[in-house]
C-alpha cells in the first residue's frame, strides 16, 4: 500500500505540454530517493483545469501542483514526498487575493461543480480496469443483471429524468423503451463519439480518463433493449482516446465482463470499434449509421427512427458518450438522487467545454440550473485580461450566443432553447468587446458550408448563398436589403432543411441579428467594424505629433499607400490603402492608429 | 498529376487490407483507413484497387474518399502541419497563425512546400483549447502560439 500518490493529467492538452516526460522524470526521482515503496506516480485523465495544466495532484492530501515542467519533478520528490513540505510556487495562486491555494477543494474552480460523467477523470489510471472497478465500477451493471429486469431498469433511467447530452435532449429511458419494444433477432447499442464541435472535448475527455464507464453503460443498455452488440462510432482523430478505449475493452473481455454469459447471467455482450473519417454531419444520428455502414454519411428522413430501423436495418438505440457515463451513476446512488440535481425538466449535471477568452479555460460539470455568471465569473476566474464580456456561444454551429442580459438565467435544455441557443453538445466558448460578431457568424457559417453534406438544397445552397451575404457585408459592400434577406434566408432553412444539422444551422446568424443587430448596422451603414476585426472595414490613420518620419512604415507598405518626406510626419492615402496592417505592425513609436 | 503505376507489391498489400476485413463492402470506411495508413494518400490507382477488391464501384469508393475529410487524394509533406481552427483556437487569433505559416512556408493552406518537407492543413479541434491557438506537425502540439514565434518553430525541423 502506497502512503501517497502522484496523479499526472494524461488528457490530451497536458500531454502537449510534457506531461509524459515529467511521469518519468518523477518516477526517477523516487527511484533515485528510493521511495518507490511509498509513492507511486500514476498517469490519470484530465483533470479539467486545462488553462493550467501540466496538472499534477497529490493524494491523500489534495495538493494541486499546476504548470509543472518535467525540470520540476525532482523538487516535488525531494521537498513533498521525501520532507512532507509543499512546492509552494507550483501551487495554484487564487488571482483575486494572490494567495496559494493548496488544496484543490477550496479552488474556485472546483467549487461549484458536481462531477458525475467525469466522476473517475483525474482519479485513476484509465489503463487498468482494476482501478475502475475500485470505485464501484461494473457494480451497476451486476445489480442490474443480478436483480433488474430490463423494463424495471428502463423505468430507473426514465425516472431519473437523464435526457441526451449529445444536442437535442431527448429523454435517454423513453429512447431504451422504444427500443426495446421493437422486436428483431438482432439490435444494436452505438455510441456516438464523434465529437464535432469545434471547442467540445468533453467526450473525448471521459473516453480519454474513463473509457470503462462507457462499456458498463453500453453493457446495461444492451440488457435493457435485448442487443448482444455494441458499437462505438469515434472520431479517427482522436489516436489516445482510441487506444485507452481498445484497451478497456480488451481488459472487460478477460475479466468476463463482455462476452459470453456475462457474470454467470444469461446475457451476452460485446463491442467493437469504428472510425470517423471527419465529418461533422455524422454526430446526426441517422448519417452516423450510414457512415458506420461504410457508406457517405448522409442523413434520412425520420421516421424510420433508428430505434425502428438503424444500422443494418435493426432496432439500434444511440447515445452519445456523456450521456452514457451518467448512467451507471443512476443505478448506483439511485434515480431519486439523480433527479434531485438540477432544473423541473433537466435533471443532473452538464460537462460544459469553457474556452475563449476566459481565464479558466477548461472542462468543468456543472449542476442543471446554474447561471452564466456562476460558470463565468466564479469558475470561469472571468474574461482575461480584465476586458468587458461581451456574448457566450453554446451549442457550437448549431448554437447561438447568450449576451450580458442572459447573465442570470439558469442554464437547461428549455432555457437555452428559449434564448435562442441550444445546449448541444456543450461548447462554451466566451468572447469579449474585441470579437466582431459579425466575424462569428461567419465564422460559423464557413464552418456550415464546409461541413454540409449537400444532399438537401435548402442546407447546401441556403447556407452558402448566407456566407456570401455575411462576406459582403464584412468587406463593407453591405446594404440594408441584405440584413432583411439574411434573416429570410435563415428562416427558410430552419423550416425546410433536411436533418437536424441543416435546421440548425441559421442559428448562429439568426441568435447575432437578434442581439448584436447594432454591430450589423455599423457594418453596413457606418462600414465600420466596432471591434476592429473585419479587416476591410479598418482605416488606419497616422498620428503627425507621434511619427518621427523614420520611414519605416512607407517602405513596407506593399502598396505604397504611404508618403512623406524623412523626418517629417507620413500620411496613408486612404483610396490606395488595402487594409493590410502592416505599417500597424511594423511602427516602433505607436503612431499609427485604427478605427 | 503523374499517374500512378501500383506495382504488385503495392496490390498485394491492399488485397491484404482488404481480405483482413472479410472483403465486405460495409468494411469500406475500415480499408480506407488502413489503407491511407500504408500509403499515406489515396489516389486514384489506390481506390480504383479497393474498389475492385471489395466488388464495388469506383464511384462509390470515390464518393467516400471526397465526403470525409480525414481522407485525402494528394500526399501529404514529410512533416504535415495542421492548425486548428476551432472556435476558441480562432478566438484567440489563429487565423493569424495561418498567415504567418503561410507567408513562412511561401504555400496556401492545403499546399505542400516544393521539397516535399511541410504541407499546411486546416483542423477543427484537437481539444487543447486550454493551449489556444495550436498547430500540430506530425504528432506533437505546438500551444500558445504568436505569429512572432513560427519562423523558430518551424526552423527547429530538419
Amino acid at each position: 500500500m502506497y502512503k501517497m500518490q502522484l496523479l499526472v493529467c494524461g488528457g490530451t492538452g497536458c500531454r502537449a505540454s510534457a506531461s509524459a516526460q515529467i511521469v518519468e522524470n518523477l518516477n526517477a526521482s523516487l527511484k533515485a530517493h528510493g521511495l518507490e515503496e511509498d509513492a507511486q506516480v500514476v498517469t490519470t485523465g484530465c483533470f479539467g483545469f486545462c488553462e493550467k495544466g501540466p496538472i499534477v495532484k497529490v493524494i491523500p492530501d489534495n495538493t494541486f501542483y499546476t504548470q509543472v515542467k518535467p525540470e520540476d519533478a525532482e523538487e516535488i520528490i525531494a521537498e513533498h514526498v521525501l520532507k512532507g513540505r509543499k512546492v509552494t510556487r507550483l501551487l495554484y495562486e487564487n488571482p483575486k487575493t494572490q494567495e496559494h491555494v493548496a488544496d484543490s477543494k477550496h479552488m474556485g474552480f472546483y467549487q461549484k461543480q458536481i462531477r458525475i460523467a467525469l466522476r473517475n477523470c483525474g482519479f485513476i489510471n484509465p489503463e487498468n480496469i482494476d482501478e475502475y472497478i475500485a470505485r464501484d465500477g461494473y457494480s451497476a451493471l451486476a445489480q442490474v443483471l443480478a436483480d433488474l429486469t430490463p423494463q424495471q431498469a428502463i423505468d430507473m433511467v426514465k425516472q431519473s429524468g437523464l435526457r441526451g447530452r449529445g444536442g437535442a435532449g431527448f429523454p435517454t429511458g423513453l429512447k431504451w423503451e422504444i427500443a426495446s419494444k421493437n422486436s428483431a433477432d438482432q439490435k444494436y447499442v452505438v455510441c456516438n463519439a464523434d465529437e464535432g464541435d469545434p471547442g467540445a472535448f468533453m467526450d473525448r475527455s471521459i473516453l480519454e480518463g474513463d473509457p470503462n464507464s462507457i462499456i458498463e453503460a453500453m453493457a446495461i443498455c444492451g440488457y435493457c433493449i435485448g442487443a448482444s452488440k455494441g458499437l462505438v462510432y469515434i472520431r479517427a482523430e482522436y489516436p489516445l482516446a482510441i487506444k485507452r478505449l481498445q484497451i478497456a475493452i480488451e481488459q472487460a473481455r478477460e475479466c468476463g465482463l463482455l462476452g459470453e454469459n456475462i457474470l454467470g447471467s444469461k446475457f451476452s455482450f460485446d463491442m467493437e470499434l469504428r472510425y470517423g473519417a471527419g465529418a461533422f454531419v455524422c454526430g446526426e444520428e441517422t448519417a452516423l449509421i450510414h457512415s458506420m455502414e461504410g457508406s457517405r454519411g448522409e442523413p434520412t428522413f425520420k421516421p424510420p427512427f433508428p430505434a425502428q430501423s438503424g444500422y443494418l436495418g435493426k432496432p439500434t438505440n444511440v447515445n452519445n458518450v456523456e450521456t452514457y457515463a451518467n448512467i451507471p451513476v443512476i443505478f448506483l446512488k439511485g434515480p431519486e438522487w439523480f433527479s434531485s440535481i438540477g432544473t423541473e425538466k433537466s435533471k443532473g449535471t452538464k460537462v460544459f467545454a469553457l474556452a475563449g477568452k476566459i481565464n479558466n479555460v477548461g472542462l468543468i460539470e456543472v449542476p442543471m440550473g446554474i447561471t452564466l455568471r456562476e460558470i463565468i465569473y466564479e469558475i470561469g476566474g472571468g474574461i482575461k485580461g480584465g476586458k468587458k464580456f461581451k456574448a457566450v456561444q453554446t451549442g457550437g454551429p448549431s448554437g447561438g450566443c447568450l449576451t450580458q442580459k442572459h447573465l442570470d438565467t439558469p442554464i437547461d435544455f428549455d432555457s437555452l432553447v428559449a434564448a435562442g441557443s441550444m445546449m448541444g453538445s456543450g461548447g462554451m466558448i466566451v468572447m469579449d468587446e474585441d470579437d466582431c460578431m459579425v466575424g462569428i457568424a461567419k465564422f460559423y457559417l464557413e464552418f456550415i458550408v464546409e461541413e454540409s453534406c449537400g444532399k438537401c438544397t435548402p442546407c447546401r445552397v441556403g447556407n452558402k448563398r448566407m456566407l456570401e451575404l455575411l462576406e459582403k457585408i464584412c468587406n463593407g459592400k453591405g446594404n440594408m436589403g441584405d440584413l432583411e434577406q439574411l434573416r429570410n434566408l435563415a428562416l427558410v432553412i430552419k423550416d425546410t432543411a433536411l436533418c437536424g444539422l441543416g435546421q440548425t444551422s441559421p442559428n448562429p446568424v439568426l441568435s447575432t441579428l437578434d442581439n448584436f443587430y447594432d454591430e450589423y448596422l455599423a457594418h453596413v451603414q457606418d462600414k465600420v467594424c466596432p471591434a476592429g476585426q473585419c479587416r476591410a472595414l479598418r482605416h488606419y490613420f497616422i498620428n503627425p505629433d507621434v511619427c518621427t518620419g523614420c520611414t519605416l512604415c512607407a517602405r513596407n507598405c506593399p502598396v505604397q499607400a504611404i508618403t512623406g518626406e524623412k523626418r517629417q510626419p507620413h500620411t496613408i492615402n486612404q483610396e490606395i490603402c488595402i487594409h493590410c496592417g502592416v505599417c500597424y505592425q511594423k511602427c516602433k513609436f505607436n503612431a499609427i492608429t485604427v478605427q | 498529376m503523374n499517374k500512378l503505376i501500383l506495382n504488385d507489391c503495392h496490390k498485394k498489400t491492399i488485397k491484404d487490407i482488404c481480405d483482413s476485413f472479410g472483403n465486405k463492402p460495409g468494411e469500406l470506411i475500415n480499408v480506407l483507413h488502413k489503407t491511407q495508413e500504408h500509403f499515406g494518400y489515396l489516389p486514384e490507382e489506390v481506390q480504383n484497387e479497393v474498389a475492385v477488391n471489395l466488388n464495388m464501384p469506383l464511384a462509390k469508393v470515390y464518393g467516400v474518399v471526397s465526403f470525409y475529410t480525414f481522407f485525402t487524394m494528394t500526399p501529404k509533406g514529410k512533416y504535415p502541419i495542421s492548425i486548428c481552427m476551432g472556435t476558441a483556437c480562432f478566438v484567440r487569433g489563429a487565423e493569424k497563425i495561418v498567415e504567418a505559416v503561410e507567408k513562412e512556408l511561401n504555400i496556401k493552406v492545403g499546399g505542400v512546400t516544393e521539397d516535399g518537407k511541410f504541407s499546411v492543413d486546416c483542423l477543427r479541434c484537437i481539444g487543447a483549447c486550454g493551449l489556444a491557438p495550436v498547430m500540430m506537425i506530425g504528432g506533437k502540439v505546438h500551444g500558445r502560439l504568436e505569429p512572432g514565434m513560427i519562423k523558430g518553430i518551424l526552423d527547429s525541423y530538419e
